[in-house]
């Protein structure tokens, strides 16, 4: 099979020695890798030979009975999910693999690795004289490994710079596409008629297989540019062009495939069915659309009604996702704008219904399945590589190659002189580079071509061996020189900061600023109906889609909600304040901001007696009876809900130590204060959060107990605070709201404290004081039975907001 | 009307704004004001399609603000002509290809500038916690009783990361008098302001421009 070794050539010409020692070190990773299933796949024979054994055994004593089977093997019966776990293990262990070896990961991307790994693993199947899997196989390919990836890039995709952009996508999307794929079908069809006086096999091939081999091959494909560009971290703008690219075109490539296949069997093209063929393109890309939308809405509509079954919300994402998909591949619509509309649909929405497990859920789990899915995409790519049957034809490749990149600069470039007069954002020469250069081809070309049928396409195998050989161009040499590429041109990075609050304030009062200005201007700009949409959105949409109180919730509130709950849940996991991981230790607190207040007494307050041992071991005794008593309560377990059992996890434990700890501390802290002065109001919720939402200066320390009873304004005094403050605010309890006379109690409370400070200096007996704070201790109780609930339901609550009101001035 | 228009286009060269484009404002100043030579708050109030803006004060507000005319008056005014109303206009115009780096760094300034402006309602230079308080209270008004209270926590979890990121250290005692311009720039770095605070409208090159006109 000579065209086997030929399609390698790419891959293979001109290996430096740096190179070759790249390639060693691959094969040490693939030895790695095939140990852990070589070594599970060898365990049944042994156990096969002893079974044998026996057999023959209880064969000489008995005769006529045929014995029991003790240990039976049957690998039949497993066999097909069996190797499909093998696949899957060896994809794992490879991305672990890829990822523990040094420095690699910085030069080959993993997409070329595993490609490799593929490559290795088909050429030991082979050598071992097995026949290969169709691991590739187009059924396989669209139906299993596709979707998942799409679903993910839908999910989280990007909206506003894809919205923002999305004309400049269409159009690279859609002309770009049918430029590329007349332009390399046609000139293909020109290069395989020249040479006359030496016919060829390739004078055989007429203009529609070309033309259909042009509309296979012009496609990017979402896999392999989403491989790529999520290790160069280009900026967002250049990501949401190529990739939103790579996903919309697919409608183009699925008509044109279509078109022309049926074309080629009739031979000829009349005007009418290049009439059909656009009609053909509206229908599919549309009805893609149409059909990710209602599966987003029925998703949303379901999830409006999951608050008792949480454990089975992500399930209604996948699954309808999935069918959404399914649906439009019934009819031949385009599966990929399904999901895509699907997911981005769906995801506002269901964002606001489902607790917050089930969010992480649904990201992990889709993070995990695309990453699988990519994975074994490549690897396959490379064991078909080496399976498949094989035609090289020099002239046919190079030709194919020199035009793919030829066609992809032009159309790039002369794409984006037109588009420039209309954007306002200019595409640089820069930028044309990046979007001509990320042109990925991948797996998605590959399984069309395999699609096609041999009788029908003499040429089948020399369109695959192109392909491939394509694909491998793209993605190694590419891939490879991407990187350093984008380095060399200093091409803007993506911003890894997040967005600051200050920045979600200034985006939506520019959104508000512009509208306004269009209405001034009496022009109904994009300004004006995207308002008018977001109006329509708030009116009456999210009304029936999102279930209580969150459909109310501006876009503004919600996003500070989520910024404090990430906060918080940073704070706690990074060890309850001790440890942020902020960079910069900041001194500023809410203070610092606040309008002053007249300087209350110091003199006085250092006269105060301290609070004695005894005081504080019997608050720490009231404490403990109080947490025993709510962990008996909530210990009551219940397979379908997350949120009545939060013991259950290590993360809410963790949680309620620390809690704990820092309550108390805080506890005695603050009866110290209140017991000795009259001090400016005690932390309210809102200076808690706004620290916590600057995320620094929460140290704590503990010489605050001695200086505790300092007057403020002190930071220290505060800073242990907010740790225990924080988290019964930041939460939202669907299930059981705090009892009204709580809030009460402890709303006076607070208020006793500000009249005192209020009314200057009022000194009170220390024991007199232990009555209002004791009945505290039960809040604080249920306040953190809210607290660990909050962590699985995240979501406004109305008291939180009532705690605010005293305190601000 | 000739003579005024050559008068302000005459003024205007170097904003960048081309001649149809003030031709299409002034039609629509013209049918603001009831063809009057100037326009007056309770005009702009009554334009229908504002009614829903949550910001509509602050915007109404900042075409009588005497900042946003580039001159170095403090104060507002009772009424502008069409001069000072274009004066407006041009902080949303948009760069184009040719703009260098250092225009469009003056640029940002001028539409952080104007932004500044709006939220500084005193006049004084910063922005101060109950004046930022004040915006994010507007920007939530539409979303009746939870915005009061959100808004305060919003503004102070805000202030304090403006504070924070501009001065690290500070000492218990010190006072955050509020937003100076310079950190006003300096949080709102990320945005890039020059190309997104803008109106289509005001785009040269732009066909868009025919439905101003057939709207106004």
């Amino acid at each position: 099979m000579p065209s086997r070794t030929g399609s390698h050539s790419p891959a293979g010409t001109g290996k430096s020695l740096p190179e070759r020692g790249l390639l060693l070190l691959m094969v040490l990773v693939l030895l790695e890798g095939s140990v852990l299933p070589l070594g599970a796949a060898s365990s049944p024979d042994i156990s096969h030979q002893k079974n044998v054994d026996n057999h023959k055994v209880e064969h000489e004593k008995n005769y006529t009975k045929k014995a029991f089977p003790v240990l039976d093997l049957d690998y039949h019966h497993i066999q097909t999910p069996f190797e499909i776990s093998l696949w899957v293990l060896l994809a794992s262990v490879m991305k672990l693999g890829f990822h523990m070896i040094p420095r690699l990961p910085g030069i080959v991307p993993e997409s070329c690795l595993l490609i490799t790994v593929g490559l290795l693993v088909g050429g030991l199947i082979k050598l071992a004289g097995e026949k290969v899997p169709p691991v590739l196989d187009s059924q396989l390919f669209f139906l299993c490994l596709l979707p998942p990836i799409i679903l993910d890039a839908g999910y989280f995709l990007p909206i506003r710079p894809f919205m923002e952009n999305l004309g400049t996508i269409l159009m690279f999307a859609v002309v770009g596409t049918l430029w590329n794929a007349f332009f390399i079908g046609g000139l293909l069809y020109a290069v395989c008629q020249i040479q006359p006086a030496n016919p060829s096999e390739l004078h055989q091939l007429e203009i529609l297989p070309c033309l259909l081999f042009g509309s296979i091959i012009s496609a990017v494909d979402p896999v392999a540019v989403l491989a790529v560009f999520e290790e160069i971290h280009i900026n967002e703008l250049l990501h949401i062009l190529v990739f939103g690219e790579s996903l919309l075109n697919d409608a183009v490539t699925v008509v044109l495939y279509h078109l022309f296949e049926e074309y080629s069997a009739a031979g000829t093209v009349t005007v009418l069915d290049g009439f059909l063929g656009i009609i053909s393109f509206l229908v599919v890309s549309l009805g893609g659309i149409l059909v990710g939308a209602i599966y987003g809405i029925l998703t949303a509509f379901t999830s409006r009604f999951t608050s008792h079954t949480r454990v089975i919300e992500p399930l209604f994402v996948f699954v309808y996702s999935y069918m959404a998909y399914l649906s439009a591949e019934m009819f031949h619509l385009s599966g990929i704008m399904a999901l895509i509309a699907c997911g981005a649909v769906m995801r506002p929405y269901v964002e606001a219904n489902i607790s917050h497990k089930s969010h992480t859920t649904i990201k992990y789990f889709l993070k995990m399945w695309s990453s699988v899915s990519e994975t074994l995409i490549f690897i396959f790519l490379g064991v078909a590589t080496v399976d498949g049957p094989h035609h090289w034809n020099w002239t046919f490749v190079t030709v194919t190659v020199i035009l793919c990149l030829v066609s992809r600069v032009i159309g790039v470039v002369g794409l984006t002189c037109v588009i420039n007069k209309f954007r306002i954002v200019k595409l640089t020469t820069k930028d044309q580079f990046i979007v001509a250069y990320g042109g990925m081809r991948g797996a998605i070309a590959f399984s069309l071509g395999f699609l096609l049928k041999k009788e029908q396409f003499p040429m089948r195998e020399m369109f695959l061996t192109a392909i491939i050989t394509v694909i491998f161009f793209t993605v190694f040499v590419q891939g490879m020189t991407i990187k350093p590429l984008v380095e060399l041109l200093a091409v803007k990075k993506k911003q890894e900061a997040k967005r600051s609050i200050n920045e979600e304030i200034h985006t939506q009062f520019l959104d508000h600023l512009l509208t306004g200005i269009e209405d001034i201007c009496g022009h109904y700009g994009h300004h004006h109906w995207k308002d008018k949409l977001n109006r329509f959105n708030k009116k009456y949409v999210k009304k029936c889609l999102i279930a209580g109180e969150r459909s109310k919730e501006p876009q503004l509130i919600a996003f500070y909600h989520k910024m404090e709950m990430k906060q918080a849940i940073d704070l706690v996991e990074s060890g309850g304040g001790v440890n942020l991981p902020s960079a910069v230790p900041s001194t500023v607190s809410m203070q610092n901001i606040q309008p002053k207040k007249p300087p209350p007494a110091k003199p006085v307050e250092k006269a105060l007696p301290k609070m004695t041992k005894g005081r504080e071991e019997e608050i720490r005794q009231i404490l403990r009876s109080n947490l025993q008593k709510t962990r008996q309560r909530l210990r009551s377990y219940n397979r379908h809900t997350l949120v009545a059992d939060p013991y259950e996890d290590g993360f809410s434990e963790l949680l309620i130590k620390k809690q704990k700890m820092i309550e108390l501390e805080k506890k005695i802290q603050h009866m110290n204060n209140y017991l000795t002065v009259p001090a400016a109001p005690p932390d309210s919720p809102t200076m808690c959060r706004a620290r916590l939402a600057s995320g620094r200066g929460t140290d704590f320390k503990p010489a605050q107990q001695q200086r505790g009873n300092k007057i403020s304004p002190d930071p220290q005094a505060y800073s242990s605070k907010p740790a225990a403050d924080r988290v019964p605010t930041i939460q939202v309890d669907l299930a059981s709201p705090q009892s009204p006379d709580s809030v009460n109690l402890m709303d006076e409370f607070r208020r006793a404290d500000q009249q005192e400070e209020d009314q200057g200096l009022m000194m009170k007996p220390p024991s007199g004081q232990s009555g209002p704070n004791r009945p505290r201790e039960e809040d604080r109780g249920r306040e953190q039975q809210k607290m660990t609930r909050c962590l699985s339901d995240p979501g406004p609550s109305a008291d939180e907001e009532e705690e605010d009101e005293p305190f601000l001035p | 009307y000739d003579t005024f228009m050559t008068v302000s286009c005459h003024s205007y060269v170097d904003t960048s704004i081309s001649l149809e484009q003030i031709e299409n404002l002034h039609k629509r100043f013209q049918r603001l004001s009831d063809n009057e030579e100037t326009i007056s708050r309770k005009h702009l109030d009554s334009i229908p399609s504002l009614d829903n803006n949550p910001i509509k004060k602050q915007i109404i507000e900042a075409f009588f603000d005497k900042r946003n005319q580039h001159q170095d008056e403090v104060g507002s005014c009772e009424e502008i002509g069409f001069e000072q109303f274009l004066m407006v206009m041009s902080h949303f115009r948009p760069p184009s290809l040719k703009t260098t780096e250092e225009e469009k760094e003056a640029m940002r300034k001028e539409k952080l500038r104007f932004l500044f402006n709006m939220h500084d309602t005193g006049n004084d230079g910063t922005i101060t916690l109950v004046e930022y308080r004040k915006v994010v209270e507007e920007l939530l008004s539409k979303s009746g009783d939870i915005g009061q209270e959100a808004a305060k926590a919003i503004a102070d979890a805000a202030m304090l990361e403006v504070a924070s990121t501009n001065v690290p250290h500070m000492d218990p005692d010190d006072f955050y008098e509020g937003i100076t311009f310079e950190h006003f720039e300096q949080i709102l770095k990320g945005l890039e302001m020059e190309t997104r605070m803008y109106i289509r409208f005001l785009d040269v090159e732009t066909p868009t421009l025919r439905c101003g006109k057939s709207t106004s």
